[in-house]
């Protein structure tokens, strides 16, 4: 067990320096910071020291390992385009793309097993189908589009809720600062996060109904039933019990996913998060920038996938004796 | 215990390459199809958009890709049923002066070329890599799915940038007009392929220890030729239903990246660009321009999910 | 424990923020970041103006961009140009209290013209600056140079004790790798102080009560929100969340003039769009034609200049918001524009000139554009390209975002494109600038046509600008200047397009000024 605990620690340290390696190469080729940096009337010289200074004429192999230690020093230098270090940049902008992609998460999760139960149960019912037709609809139209429709309808038709911003934040300690605890910024969370979890809804919808009705047929819900338990019980307390071990799973793992979906939420609603910031910095070229993301997504893939790996571990015993062997 | 003859083997590895096509054409599934007919309009829909595409150049009243014969003066005329249309435009024209419906026609086929080949490059990765991991297993399986790991960490968006990044730095000034499509189709390629990885390698894992699979081992038939021959027709089976749902997924990922500003140029459009240039015309009024490619892509999409519902209900005999 | 203090105390911020709610606060969406606070680093029309509510230069120009006293009560200009005095305002204070002294003007001067400011050009290089007395200031120059003070409102004066006792003595260059206590805080002499500063976030300014000029505004807060994304800041403005957005696409502005709770301001900027080509070059980068260039052939220049149409590119593209062109500066930059006009829209025409120029088929070009630089700037690209493929030229074009197309492009890329799309606003508002930016020699060393991307090159341009430089008669120097546009217009050294339309959306209850230079100056707005 242990021998596996470090097998798979070991393989997510591999995981982490592959996307070290992707991410400082890929950003190596995208542009040349330079020339973002220096205005129409800097001077050659100007600029050939700037290269040497900010060490971009060192081989490519001491580069790396220039970034791979300062990445261990949470040092992800500062950003070509404002300056600051990115560190703080992140800091100061993840409570924002947290706050959405946890409330997005929870309202797929809330929603998606409500959705997905009703169907299973009530296969043809009306609104079964609608929720099917609703699901088949978020999956069909791309999120940026749906993004937009809902601030035209909310934001400047009926004028209900917000189209863009955290509206009023308050600072929580040091860094945080939370939308949660005012009226503006929970009215500006709404279409957001329906806009982010849309997509996840479906999926986990779509995953309950199906494993619903697998649990549904199987001899131990017949057993359930020939014992003459109520249906609800038999409903709720065994069949959703089953149905939700693997659902949660995946919608651990969609967590990460969420967060990097959220760049075209943002995008569309100008929420303060690392996504916009992220692509602003794709179009300045901040490097900076874009490898600190890249490493903190990366860092949030392996993390979850580690511990669900090692949940599973723990959980199902037929896996533990694979992994002896 | 005596080796089995060539004969017996073939009699165990039975399903072999005809497998597929069988279960594909048992009665069942086609009467699981004929009775539901909103899989019937689906596949009609999805054949109708096809072909559209595939005869766009005949059908299509104009060339909206022939700048020569796009005109300035005819931009943002509504569609032909109002008052300002004009009889040659159904659906109108975008902010060039391109006829909307030629536009989608020929943003259909573009959009079906990106999407398509996205899949199936990820599918021809997935299926190889996901057959390797799980038919050889040890370090080459751990390997490949530590890189299927790395990969989830980049969204197509993401992969979509990188790749963009390093054809424009290594070909420089190529303009996105000549490197939209390979990009496009590459990046879809690299981000869709874990999903048809794990689950080849998880029912090859299930196919390596059947008696078939140890039957033809040992009479010597070479490995690379039972990986492809005798396991390969018995987990394709769910690739199928992968691959019209992702088809759909590519679609929707080509018109974010052009969103974004990564997709095809405005003057080779597809239908995520046409979106996205109608976009910006939503609350000025020439809501023709977003309406129709939206509308265009959300039922191609849709169409083709239904379908994919379908083939994995109709595949799944447990759900029937 | 401490987590409880945390939240009582983000309760008391809410209920304190809800008790200060009368004042007046102005909220003011733009589709670009303010990335540094300090006035030296980038020289950007919309930073200029955002550190103009905290900052104050010597001069100041007004709402018709007239040239007026600010730091600098009057001046005089003695020495046939050479020498000149400026006598500074007394009992004006800085944000901290401290009093503005010569010795501010003079760091300032020092500063600004240091290592990695970005506004060098400025205050001339030779310009000696001696303190007479604490509220005087002399400045000589090795050559005389009338319009010396044409840029100076946008040249802030920063206080010495402040920034020495702060570190940031030098100016912090645009490729600081750390950041400096000047670009996260101001302290300017002007009528809003800075707040609170996030950059790419928010930005939040509290008016100045003692501010040394006359206050125009009513206004106790600027909350400033960068939303780039045109559909959101759009939506933003018709919601009623900002108050003034700028820019509104053309394409919205009907819609926002319809809306109850805002409208558009629209006027003339002096931007002028234009599209350059490679006239350098033996061979182009991007063409088909080996061998030779053939934009090297006044013909092929001549017959781009009959294929473009600028009226319907006015109508389609732009919406009617814009001014045709027939020279590289706009109309209200100089006296005789009327007397230039544009060749006519004549593709027959262009098509002659090309198969005389040796092109009967047309031939195949590369074009480079930025797609979020300008108004409409893709649609104008794309359009030209249909027009050019009507003379038969085939255009390839590559429109990408503005940070890719400038690294491609501009000097520091090598000058790397064949042909292209550009935008030039003269800094300062002025011939001179468009004639040796645009149309001066490149030449190793000196800055005279750096932004002469297509290499144009003609030496009795060159010397018709150098004398206009140090003329100081109004009419001559204007006969000069209506000389070497004759020449550059005659050899078809680009192919004016139009001066875009400022395009503001304000909400009804705001009433602001709006500035021909696009900058967005509120303290000239009244909110009711």
């Amino acid at each position: 067990m242990l021998a596996f605990i470090i097998r798979r620690i070991a393989q997510s340290l591999f995981v982490m320096v592959a996307v070290a390696l992707i991410a400082f190469l890929m950003f190596r080729f995208v542009g040349d910071p330079v020339n973002q940096m220096v205005g129409i009337d800097t001077p050659q010289e100007e600029v050939a020291r700037l290269r040497e200074s900010l060490g971009l004429n060192d081989p490519a192999i001491v580069q790396f390992g220039r970034f791979v230690w300062d990445v261990l020093h949470f040092n992800f230098g500062v950003s070509y385009q404002f300056r600051l270090p990115v560190t703080q940049l992140l800091a100061e902008r993840a409570p924002a793309t947290l706050e959405l992609a946890l409330t997005a998460a929870i309202f797929a999760l809330i929603v998606g097993v409500i959705m997905g139960v009703y169907c299973a149960l009530n296969r043809d019912s009306w609104l079964a189908r609608v929720f099917q037709a609703v699901s088949l609809v978020g999956v069909s139209l791309p999120t940026f589009l749906i993004g937009i429709l809902l601030i035209y309808l909310f934001a400047v038709i009926l004028g209900w809720l917000p189209s863009n911003g955290r509206g009023q934040v308050v600072k929580i300690g040091e860094w945080w600062t939370t939308g949660f605890f005012t009226a503006s910024g929970l009215k500006a969370l709404i279409l957001p996060a329906i806009t982010l979890g849309l997509f996840q809804m479906t999926l986990i919808m779509r995953l309950v109904r199906a494993e619903m009705m697998e649990v549904m047929r199987t001899d131990y819900i017949k057993f359930a039933k020939a014992r003459g338990l109520r249906t609800r019980s038999i409903h709720f307390g065994h069949a959703l019990k089953n149905t939700l071990i693997p659902v949660i799973t995946i919608a651990g793992l969609q967590l990460g996913s969420i967060i990097a979906f959220a760049i075209i939420t943002e995008t569309v609603f100008n929420w303060p998060g690392m996504g916009i910031l992220f692509l602003k910095a794709v179009q300045n070229v901040d490097i900076p920038i874009m490898a600190a993301y890249l490493m903190l997504i990366g860092f949030l893939f392996v993390i979850i996938n580690l511990a669900v790996d090692l949940a599973y571990g723990l959980v199902d015993p037929r896996l533990r004796v694979a992994m002896r062997a | 215990m005596p080796h089995p003859t060539p004969e017996e083997v073939k009699g165990l590895v039975g399903g072999g390459s005809s497998g597929l096509v069988t279960r594909l054409l048992d009665s069942d599934v086609f009467a699981s199809f004929r009775s539901s007919k909103l899989t019937m309009l689906a596949a009609f829909i999805v054949l109708l958009m096809f072909f559209g595409a595939a005869f766009a150049p005949w059908i299509a009243p104009f060339d909206p890709f022939d700048p020569a014969k796009v005109f300035l003066s005819d931009a943002s005329i509504p569609p032909r049923w109002q008052a300002a249309g004009d009889p040659r435009f159904i659906f109108g024209t975008d902010d060039q002066g391109r006829d909307l419906y030629s536009a989608i026609l020929y943003g259909l086929r573009v959009s079906l070329i990106v999407g398509g080949l996205g899949v199936l490059l990820a599918a021809a990765i997935g299926i190889t890599l996901g057959l390797v991991a799980g038919y050889v297993g040890g370090r080459v399986d751990a390997l490949i799915m530590r890189v299927a790991d790395v990969q989830l960490t980049f969204p197509a968006i993401l992969i979509a940038l990188l790749i963009d990044g390093v054809v424009h730095s290594l070909w420089k000034g190529v303009s996105r007009e000549e490197s939209a499509i390979p990009v496009l189709v590459i990046s879809i390629g690299l981000s869709f392929w874990v999903q048809y990885a794990r689950t080849i390698r998880g029912s090859t894992l299930v196919e390596k220890n059947k008696d078939y699979v140890a039957a033809a081992r040992l009479v010597g038939i070479p490995t690379p030729v039972i990986m492809l021959r005798h396991v390969l027709p018995n987990v394709i089976g769910p690739v199928l239903v992968i691959l019209t749902i992702n088809l759909g997924l590519a679609i929707i990922t080509e018109a974010t990246l052009s969103f974004l500003g990564v997709g095809l140029p405005p003057t080779q459009p597809s239908l995520g660009t046409l979106i996205s240039i109608g976009n910006q015309y939503l609350f000025s009024g020439d809501w023709w321009i977003v309406a129709f490619p939206g509308a265009t892509l959300a039922v191609l999409v849709l169409a083709v999910n239904l379908l994919g519902d379908w083939l994995r209900d109709a595949l799944n005999p447990k759900l029937r | 424990m401490s987590i409880r203090r945390h939240l009582l105390a983000a309760f008391a911020a809410v209920a304190l923020s809800s008790v200060s709610a009368h004042a007046v606060t102005l909220r003011y969406a733009n589709q670009g970041d303010l990335k540094s606070l300090d006035p030296y680093t980038l020289n950007e029309t919309t930073a200029n103006a955002h550190l103009g509510h905290v900052y104050d230069g010597l001069t100041t120009r007004g709402k018709d961009l007239k040239v007026g006293p600010g730091l600098a009560e009057r001046w005089e200009i003695l020495d046939g140009a050479k020498k000149w005095r400026f006598h500074l305002r007394k009992n004006v204070k800085f944000h901290n209290g401290e009093a503005f002294t010569a010795d501010d003007v003079i760091f300032s001067a020092d500063r600004v013209r240091a290592a990695g400011s970005n506004f060098q050009t400025r205050v001339p290089k030779d310009a000696k600056f001696t303190k007479v007395d604490d509220y005087t200031v002399e400045v000589e120059l090795s050559s005389p140079n009338p319009i010396m003070i044409a840029q100076w409102d946008t040249w802030y004066i920063i206080s010495k004790k402040w920034a020495e006792a702060n570190g940031s003595a030098a100016p912090t260059p645009a490729s600081a790798t750390t950041p400096s206590h000047i670009s996260l805080n101001a302290n300017g002499t002007g009528p809003f102080k800075i707040e609170s500063h996030q950059p790419g976030v928010k930005t939040v300014f509290k008016a100045n009560p003692a501010w040394w000029d006359k206050k125009e505004h009513n206004l106790d807060e600027i909350i400033f929100t960068p939303i780039p994304n045109a559909a959101t800041r759009v939506a933003a403005l018709l919601s009623g969340e900002v108050d003034v957005i700028e820019p509104v696409p053309v394409q919205d502005m009907a819609r926002v003039n319809a809306s109850d709770k805002a409208q558009v301001l629209a006027g003339p900027e002096l931007r002028t769009i234009f599209l350059g080509y490679d006239q350098s070059r033996d061979e182009l980068l991007e063409s088909n034609v080996k061998g030779k260039n053939p934009f090297k052939d006044v013909r092929v220049r001549q017959a781009f200049n009959m294929a473009v149409d600028k009226e319907t590119i006015k109508t389609r593209v732009m919406r009617g918001l814009s001014t045709p062109s027939a020279l590289m500066i706009a109309p209200d930059l100089f006296a005789h524009s009327a007397d230039f006009t544009s060749p006519k829209f004549d593709p027959e025409g262009a098509k002659k000139l090309l198969a005389d120029a040796g092109y009967p088929n047309g031939f195949e070009v590369g074009m480079d554009c930025p797609n979020d630089r300008y108004v409409n700037d893709a649609q104008i690209c794309q359009a030209v390209v249909g027009m050019l493929a009507r003379i038969g030229v085939k255009v390839n074009l590559n429109a990408q975002p503005k940070a890719q197309y400038f690294a491609k492009v501009l000097k520091p890329g090598g000058y790397k494109t064949s042909f292209y799309l550009l935008g030039w606003t003269p800094g300062t508002f002025d011939s001179h600038n468009v004639l040796n930016d645009l149309h001066g020699c490149r030449a190793e060393g000196s800055p005279r046509g750096e932004s002469n991307l297509g290499g144009y090159c003609d030496a009795k341009v060159d010397e018709l600008t150098a004398k206009i430089l140090v003329e100081a008669d109004e009419a001559k120097r204007n006969a000069m200047i209506k000389e070497a546009y004759t020449i550059t217009t005659k050899a078809f050294a680009y192919v004016p397009l139009h001066q875009q339309a400022l395009a503001w959306g304000v909400a009804k209850n705001v009433k602001i000024t709006q500035r021909a230079d696009n900058s967005v100056l509120l303290y000239w707005a009244v909110k009711k």
